[in-house]
């Protein structure tokens, strides 16, 4: 379960996940299956932040065809101790299955290790309405996880005067702040 | 035994043993803030060793998997340096410890992932990215402490001078290190110590603490002996599975 591998070089780090109908008119039944699989993948929601679904926050890597006929698709975890991880393959075993995409397998991408850049425009959105405040883009240098206290802006009044009460939060992928402002403690998704 | 299969188990059981160790401070913490980052920080590191042991599984060739090297394997078997089963003693010790080895494995990992074992390569570019948010979390602890009341000063600064003698080995190149890292799997330890030393120079300086004066070690964990600890961290750890073998979740 846990073979680490490399990604292959024809599929882009961050797929854009197809919408819900994204078919061609005519097309093969290979395309067929892929649009199904996506489709199933995009309404699995993370298990901590259910608002978010995993394609949202780029966990998908990869849905190709083997040679075999059966599809692969890649996914990464988060967190490598998150205990999310293992909810999230059930659920996306169950996803494929239901929405009948034939034969699949899933395959663990540890390589490259997925990033919170990779989170969607609209999984960052997604993440702003439910209170948590999206990851800033752009990889941080080593220095600036280590010693930042650039202020996070409060997701309800927009004040930047808030303080980190807590490094971890309720998952390891969220740190605990608090607005001096209006005094409501929110999340931030931290840059990883 | 072959050599990669050694060298990953000391990569394995250090982050093991440490995060069992975190893990007993679960309901125990000074606040629920710092329940939560030890707690988190532990889950890491179990992370990391799960991945670790599985490879080490896979590399033994013998069909063990990851549960069955972490809950069946005896004390001497065990190859994490022991600095990682120290006890917990106070929070200020916790800290002092979870310093000295988040920048170890920070520097380690940083390297490792330019190792010709794609594997741990994949592994370390993983794990060295929570590492950098570990080392943000125990250093800014150490600062405050250090750097705190007379008292908190004192407890820290004894606890660092209780834990530094322990830090050589880390850094005590055996054959076996200087196999991986003549094959290009690990990195050169001697380099690690000295980026890891400036590391610690800085935030001790800013955590107004001295740094203890070199001691020769004798300790030799990664060769499978341990102190009298590990066995009643194991004793705990491994349980369930020795009672029940086999069981699942």
């Amino acid at each position: 379960m846990n073979s680490a591998r490399v990604e292959s070089r024809d599929f882009a780090p961050a797929p854009a996940p197809a919408p819900v109908s994204v078919r061609a008119p005519g097309g093969t039944d290979m395309d067929r299956r892929l649009s199904l699989a996506w489709t199933a993948l995009a309404a699995v929601e993370d298990p901590e932040i259910p608002a978010l679904s995993i394609v949202d926050l780029g966990l998908i890597r990869f849905v190709k065809l083997q040679p075999s006929g059966a599809l692969d698709v890649g996914l990464s975890p988060t967190y490598v101790g998150c205990p999310a991880t293992a909810v999230i393959r059930r659920s996306v075993e169950d996803a494929l299955r239901n929405a009948g995409v034939g034969a699949f397998a899933v395959t663990e991408v540890l390589s490259p290790a997925w990033s919170s850049d990779w989170i969607t425009a609209e999984g960052r959105s997604k993440l702003e309405t439910h209170g948590i405040v999206p990851p800033r883009q752009s990889l941080s240098s080593l220095r600036e996880v280590l010693r930042s206290d650039r202020p996070i802006g409060c997701p309800r009044c927009h004040s930047i005067d808030t303080e980190c009460i807590s490094e971890f939060g309720s998952t390891p992928c969220k740190a605990l702040h608090r607005c001096r402002a209006c005094l409501e403690p929110f999340e931030y998704f931290k840059c990883i | 035994m072959s050599d990669l299969f050694r060298y990953v188990l000391r990569l394995g059981d250090l982050s093991l043993v440490l995060g069992q160790r975190l893990g007993e401070w679960v309901g125990h913490s000074p606040a629920l803030e710092e329940d939560l980052g030890l707690a988190n920080i532990a889950l890491d590191l179990i992370g990391q060793a799960r991945l670790l042991l599985t490879y080490a599984g896979e590399v033994e060739g013998r069909g063990r998997g990851e549960d069955e090297i972490a809950f069946l394997r005896e004390h001497g078997e065990y190859l994490n340096a022991i600095l990682a089963e120290q006890p917990n003693g106070d929070f200020g010790r916790t800290i002092v410890r979870q310093v000295l080895i988040d920048a170890f494995q920070l520097e380690l990992y940083q390297r490792m992932t330019a190792s010709t074992d794609e594997r741990l390569a994949a592994i370390a570019a993983k794990s060295v990215k929570e590492i950098q948010y570990h080392l943000r979390y125990s250093s800014g602890w150490l600062v405050r402490l250090g750097d705190g009341t007379e008292e908190s000063h004192a407890r820290v600064q004894a606890s660092l001078e209780a834990l530094w003698p322990y830090t050589v080995e880390l850094f005590a190149e055996d054959e076996l290190d200087r196999e991986m890292a003549d094959r290009g799997v690990a990195p050169r330890l001697p380099e690690v110590q000295a980026s890891w030393a400036s590391r610690i120079d800085a935030i001790l300086a800013e955590a107004t603490l001295a740094r203890p004066a070199h001691r020769p070690h004798s300790w030799h964990g990664k060769r499978g002996q341990h102190s009298e600890h590990l066995g009643y961290i194991l004793a705990e750890m491994q349980h369930l599975q020795r009672t029940y073998p086999g069981a699942r979740w």
